[in-house]
């Protein structure tokens, strides 16, 4: 009985888990951002998050979306978009023209994530960066025991298919945004389909326990 | 009003639909000039509700006219927006009260240079030069005379798009969403290039007769014909040309060595051409053209297209086609740019297609659901109730 109970229980697929994870990822978000601001993001997909955004803190949300089935459904929900890229249409955007400026899951499908990091740093006071962290312990354990690119919930796709060009750990990006001149606010981490994570009290920890992390940046205002 | 179509169209002109604007309401051109009398002719979709709020007007391009969503009676050519404005269609007739109305200039019941002056006798080129304001102006007159401040909805593709921008950048009050298609915020050289071979062709022809035609009982129809193909060459795309024609020949099995049309692509064009004239007259193909021409919505503004829309509450919506390059894509989505830069609720909507600037006249999927979505969250954003008349 026991044992039919447990094959019973179907482990969560893969998709579902990652659906979790993006709910979870915009709720962390919208907790970062301010009521009534304005705010870019930047590969929007089908708005879901801007749609959140506007009913939850009432923001005027405006999107960058590359994919035409994208942009026809935030149209179709009223939503403000752009179909564009972030490599090429972030330098048209006025200086100051958001409050906030969100990089979903998106910073390593850039070609110049250097630049695309500048631009979201001129265009608005704060940005929102989330991204897979390649250091995350499992990706080091697959890199060093079986020497080959990771798979993982966050990672899922092989590497001769991903659309991720370039990625980066939780410490690189860090050391991006300083470079930059960008102080990090906040960071959360994300494990196990949770926010926060496991001994993450420093970056040095969370570049070992992140799966994911959410990094809100703000220019130095030195 | 002495019209300048076929003969047998001469006697259905007065069935039009038309307003006109006595010497107490002249309109005033971009020129200086003055214009009076003038008559709009307008056609109307669908009923106005009773807070007049569900007016939408569309805007048509160079050859177009108010016939949109209806066969026109005169020419007997069937409605040129039949998948965009009607009962269920993404401009829903059941919903919105729709207005067309035939630009100043043109040839289908507004008056132009076919239209007679106050001596009695056709303008001709005694019609004063007009703008793309000067169009969107009359029209506004005709929405007023409606009874209608705000307009729900201002649309329109090619030059029908420089005047919804114009009606955006003019009226920014009284334009609640706006959908430029297929357009450009400026004519640029090479257009401007394509239109002067297409005047020089109407000129050229002896029957023009220094725009004096219609005096003489003659028609320069082979000039206009030939401005006709050139410019219809810029509406469609070297992809679809290639898809439609390649280099077939026609009603032959091998080339003749002479110069009938052994082209497939050759008889298409000559019968746009010969169809063409029928139904337009040569000095608006003229006058609106020019009018194009002298677009440029930035410079009027100052020089930054932003400024144009700087006090702009209205919700846009451009669309671009990825195979137009008589208004390429990139220029329309440099409109939505400075509709940005202005801080303007703005989208953009690129449709991958290969059937050029006319693809926002045929069937194009992606378009038409975008196109349905913007408007049907606008009219929800507008309190526009999905139920007819709003």
């Amino acid at each position: 009985m026991a044992l039919a109970r447990i094959e019973d229980e179907k482990p969560v697929p893969r998709e579902a888990r990652r659906r979790q994870s993006v709910r979870l990822e915009h709720e962390i978000i919208a907790d970062m951002v301010s009521p009534g601001a304005r705010v870019l993001d930047v590969g929007c997909g089908d708005g879901a998050l801007l749609e959140l955004l506007a009913a939850r803190k009432g923001v005027r949300g405006r999107g960058l979306e590359l994919s035409q089935q994208g942009v026809n459904s935030c149209v179709a929900k009223g939503l403000a978009v752009v179909q564009g890229d972030a490599d090429s249409d972030l330098a048209h955007y006025p200086a100051d023209a958001f409050d906030y400026v969100i990089l979903s899951d998106t910073i390593q499908q850039v070609r110049f994530p250097r630049k695309v990091l500048q631009e979201l740093a001129r265009i608005s006071t704060r940005a929102i960066v989330s991204f897979p962290n390649f250091g995350h312990w499992t990706v080091r354990w697959q890199l060093l025991t079986q020497g080959r690119m990771p798979d993982t919930d966050v990672l899922p796709t092989r590497w001769c298919e991903t659309e991720n060009l370039h990625f980066c750990t939780v410490r690189d990006f860090a050391e991006l945004a300083r470079e930059l001149g960008l102080v990090v606010e906040r960071a959360t981490p994300i494990a196990g389909g949770r926010a926060g994570a496991p001994f993450a009290e420093t970056l040095w920890r969370a570049n070992w326990f992140a799966e994911e992390a959410i990094f809100l940046l703000s220019r130095d205002k030195a | 009003m002495i019209p300048a179509l076929a003969p047998n169209l001469r006697t259905a002109f007065d069935r039009l639909r038309t307003i006109t604007f006595g010497a107490d309401q002249p309109l005033l051109l971009s020129s200086g000039q003055r214009l009076s009398p003038l008559t709009i002719a307008y056609e109307t979709y669908g009923e106005l509700n009773a807070d007049r709020s569900n007016a939408v007007l569309v805007c048509h391009a160079l050859t177009g006219d108010q016939f949109l969503a209806a066969p026109n009676p005169l020419t007997g050519r069937p409605a040129w927006w039949p998948r965009i404005v009607g009962p269920g269609k993404p401009i829903d007739t059941n919903r919105f009260f729709v207005i067309c109305s035939n630009v100043l200039g043109g040839c289908m019941g507004t008056t132009g240079p076919a239209s007679a002056a106050p001596d009695g006798q056709p303008y001709g080129l005694r019609f004063p030069g007009v703008t793309v304001a000067d169009m969107v102006r009359a029209q506004a007159m005709l929405i007023e005379a409606l009874g209608i401040d705000t307009l729900f909805c201002v649309i329109g593709g090619s030059l029908g798009g420089m005047q919804a921008l114009q009606w955006a950048a003019a009226y920014p009050k009284r334009v609640f969403a706006c959908a430029p298609i297929a357009t450009a915020a400026r004519h640029s050289a090479q257009n401007i290039a394509f239109y002067e071979v297409g005047r020089q062709a109407i000129m050229a022809d002896p029957d023009w007769r220094a725009g004096d035609y219609l005096q003489a009982g003659v028609r320069p129809s082979k000039g206009l014909a030939v401005a006709r193909m050139a410019a219809h060459i810029t509406y469609l795309s070297e992809q679809a040309l290639r898809r439609k024609f390649d280099r077939a020949l026609q009603d032959r099995t091998a080339v003749s060595f002479g110069f009938d049309a052994d082209f497939q692509v050759e008889s298409y064009l000559r019968h746009q051409g010969t169809s063409f004239v029928d139904r337009f007259d040569a000095n608006s193909y003229l006058y609106i053209t020019r009018a194009i021409d002298y677009f440029d919505l930035a410079a009027d503004f100052g020089g930054g297209l932003a400024q144009a829309f700087k006090d702009a509450a209205t919700r846009f919506c451009v669309f671009g086609f990825s195979s137009d390059w008589h208004y390429p894509a990139a220029g329309n989505k440099e409109i939505a740019r400075a509709l940005i830069a202005a801080g303007a609720e703005a989208s953009y909507v690129e449709i991958d297609t290969d059937k050029g600037h006319d693809a926002f006249l045929v069937e194009e999927p992606h378009f038409e659901s975008a196109l349905t979505g913007f408007i049907d969250a606008a009219a929800a954003a507008r309190g526009l109730s999905l139920a007819a008349g709003g």
